[in-house]
């Protein structure tokens, strides 16, 4: 540190995104956290507690259960939301092709992705959520490079990329209409890198699937995927037990691993810097399928 | 990625703007390749993309057209973020379309940034937009100006172009406030003076931009003396343990805190001391911009959102009456004398009225037209505003946080204004 007013990179970062969940907060009425389990949601957990100590989370944390979770995943969610005493809502997918309001994709490719957009939307409706939280960081992928931090969403939870509202300063607009709302990006200017080194520094707690362990995997499109109900093989896939861990958290059937021995973050540290396949490209089969697939999801009221 | 998250990293904020054809896609394509920001897949994305379009060479610019819109026209709509970093600095980089109906993303842009990049096509010299950006970074008060002469390959690296585009700059720009202004000879499609020092340039004996980047010293443009402390939110947990806690959380906007300062609570008036500085890993001595904390006082006082914290030998303006530049940003509607608008300042919601308005400013020739009696979309414009409450500000030139303001439209809620405090109106 050249002087003793001066902040590391990560501390900056940190300043800004608690500053940011602090501003939702004081202007929204009903704010709500997505929580995915995944280590950026994790990340903006940890914020939201550190903003508002010592008081409590003054928002309740939502899931939105595909019921292809990884079980570690789950396992986590319920440890995290006991540790802070917060209060949990949950949107379940099942729920909904069970009651017959969704119809299951079918084929190789099939994923509960897209299904997992309703049942978020009608949840934000149901519950009148004007303010929603969520871990995305514009280093991602492109179509985020260019979402602001606070954004706007109409009554259909559509983003209009060509009619954002300028974000100028730290002067947000979280200003709705009933019925709208904005999605809060408390970590928009993070890089993967900045959230490993901060998960380090924190010693914030991830799913154990992010960590090299033993796995029955098969290989899949260059990935290795996880043996698993909810994923249909072909006949001339084989199931072999390997070392992976995931670099991201999302379905089983949509999420590749990789092979790995970093079984502590700082070797995982060390794999991020030499990787050089991003994350969505490495581990998320459902972003390959097209350039444009993000954009389009992100329209309909997907992250 | 190179770059190993170690504490000693610093947060640079940059701005880039440019034209279409001044290769300022190029440049920040080859900054975010050389730092190894570039993934393979990404690479080889626009290594087909390069191929399908016909272009002989890796076309660097592809990486930065984020939206399908963009791609399809061929130009960048909006304020782009990009992330790179080097062992000394981790930047953020708002990227910015040059052509002329984008000046609010510009403004956007260079709102934030410690340093503004402006690319300079070295066959064409400092043309109207040039001037146009520079015109901004310099209202926006951005503190340092690094001016990338581009396309020295095409001029088969001559000084004497070089010297020409660098004394036309500064005649200009001896018009305007730029408090630190540089200029390196590049080629971004070549590399040279990018990353890694050119060695077509022998003349040259100045750092390449990525180094100059890394060395341009920052943190003594925080204005460390005015305390100013906008309370953005009041902490009361209603805890056993913390029955009677009261603490107000906010981002230190200006000035360094200390635990026994004297301090006046704004607009109230009443004064107390600090009490202590908290924080989630527990209390501080001291605090300085940009940190987010909970200030407690000695006192039990009625303090809340919007409420200032200052020291009493030294307190922002208040009035009702202000002296402002003003961005307007919307097309769906204009900005007239006798509007009313809702407007945020630091952690306050209030309503002005656009009471004279004075000029609008060209910002390509920074004529003022007096007869003007509005603003369209881009237009940057002069004029008083009247409050329906006071206001606790600040002259932006002086301070950043406390002289910034957006106008917000009351029915749509839409953004359609950025302001900047001159002062009080009189």
């Amino acid at each position: 540190m050249s002087s003793a007013y001066t902040l590391s990179h990560l501390g900056a970062l940190e300043a800004e995104s608690i500053h940011v969940l602090r501003e939702a907060v004081a202007e929204s009425e009903r704010p709500v956290l997505l929580f995915s389990g995944g280590k950026d949601s994790a990340v903006v957990l940890h914020l939201a507690v550190k903003a508002f100590h010592p008081a409590r989370l003054p928002f309740p944390i939502l899931h939105v259960d595909t019921g292809h979770n990884f079980p570690e995943v789950i396992e986590f969610r319920d440890r995290q939301v006991a540790h802070y005493d917060a209060d949990l809502l949950v949107a379940s997918v099942q729920d909904w092709i069970d009651e017959g309001r969704l119809v299951e994709e079918r084929g190789r490719n099939a994923s509960r992705n897209r299904l997992q957009i309703e049942p978020l939307v009608a949840t934000i409706e149901e519950h009148e959520f004007d303010a929603v939280f969520g871990g995305a960081r514009r280093d991602e992928e492109k179509a985020r490079a260019k979402e602001r931090v606070f954004s706007f969403r109409d009554e259909f939870s559509q983003w209009d990329p060509k009619a954002q509202r300028p974000e100028l300063w730290d002067l947000y607009n979280a200003r709705t209409r009933r019925g709208e709302h904005v999605r809060v990006f408390p970590i928009s200017n993070w890089t993967e890198a900045d959230v490993w080194g901060y998960i380090r520094d924190q010693q914030i707690e991830l799913p154990s699937i992010y960590y090299a362990h033993p796995r029955r995997v098969f290989s899949r499109d260059g990935m290795w995927m996880a043996e698993s109900d909810h994923i249909q093989m072909t006949g001339d896939e084989q199931v072999q037990e390997r070392s992976v861990r995931f670099r991201t958290v999302g379905d089983m059937p949509v999420t590749g691993a990789f092979e790995s021995t970093a079984t502590t973050i700082d070797e995982i540290i060390e794999e991020v810097r030499v990787t050089r396949v991003t994350e969505r490209g490495a581990s998320r089969a459902d972003d390959r399928m097209t350039e444009a697939a993000m954009e389009d999801r992100k329209k309909q009221g997907y992250f | 990625m190179t770059a190993d998250t170690t504490d000693s990293m610093e947060l640079v904020r940059l701005a880039t703007t440019g034209s279409v054809d001044d290769g300022k896609s190029t440049l920040i394509g080859r900054l975010l390749l050389d730092t190894k920001q570039i993934f393979a897949d990404q690479l080889e994305a626009i290594e087909e993309a390069s191929r399908q379009r016909g272009t002989d060479y890796v076309d660097l610019a592809l990486l930065t057209d984020g939206l399908r819109a963009e791609r399809e026209q061929g130009i960048t709509i909006d304020v782009a973020y990009r992330y790179f970093a080097t062992p000394k600095r981790s930047f953020i980089l708002a990227d910015t379309p040059g052509h002329i109906q984008y000046t609010r993303n510009m403004v956007t842009g260079a709102s934030t940034a410690d340093v503004a990049l402006i690319l300079i096509d070295v066959r064409n010299g400092v043309i109207e937009q040039t001037r146009r950006h520079s015109f901004i970074a310099s209202l926006l008060e951005v503190p340092h100006l690094v001016v990338c002469v581009n396309k020295m390959d095409l001029v088969d690296y001559d000084q004497a172009a070089y010297d020409a585009v660098v004394d036309d700059f500064r005649d200009f720009a001896a018009r305007l406030n730029i408090h630190d202004l540089r200029f390196v000879p590049v080629s971004a499609l070549r590399g040279d003076n990018v990353v890694d020092q050119s060695d077509h340039m022998p003349w040259y004996q100045g750092p390449p931009v990525l180094r100059l980047l890394e060395e341009i010293h920052i943190a003594s443009d925080r204005n460390l003396i005015d305390v100013r402390f906008p309370v953005q939110y009041v902490i009361r947990p209603h805890r056993m343990d913390h029955q009677d806690y009261r603490g107000y959380a906010g981002q230190v906007a200006s000035g360094v805190l200390k635990v026994g300062d004297e301090v006046v609570v704004l607009p109230s008036g009443y004064e107390s001391r600090i009490a202590a500085i908290d924080t989630y890993d527990g209390p501080i001595s001291e605090a300085a911009p940009p940190m987010s904390v909970t200030i407690r006082l000695e006192d039990d006082l009625d303090v809340s959102r919007g409420d200032m914290l200052a020291r009493p030998n030294n307190m922002p303006h208040n009035g009702q009456d202000l002296d402002v530049m003003v961005c307007w940003m919307s097309d769906e509607r204009g900005l007239h004398e006798r509007d009313k608008l809702a407007i945020k300042h630091t952690t306050n919601w209030g309503r002005v009225m656009v009471k004279d308005f004075h000029y609008r400013l060209d910002i390509n020739t920074l004529h003022r037209d007096e007869d003007a009696t509005g603003l369209a979309l881009n237009e940057i414009g002069r004029m008083r505003l009247r409050a329906t409450r006071p206001i606790l500000f600040d002259e932006y030139r002086r301070n950043r946080a406390t002289g910034s303001f957006i106008l917000v439209d009351e029915s749509t809620n839409d953004t359609v204004g950025a302001g900047m405090v001159l002062g009080p109106a009189t």
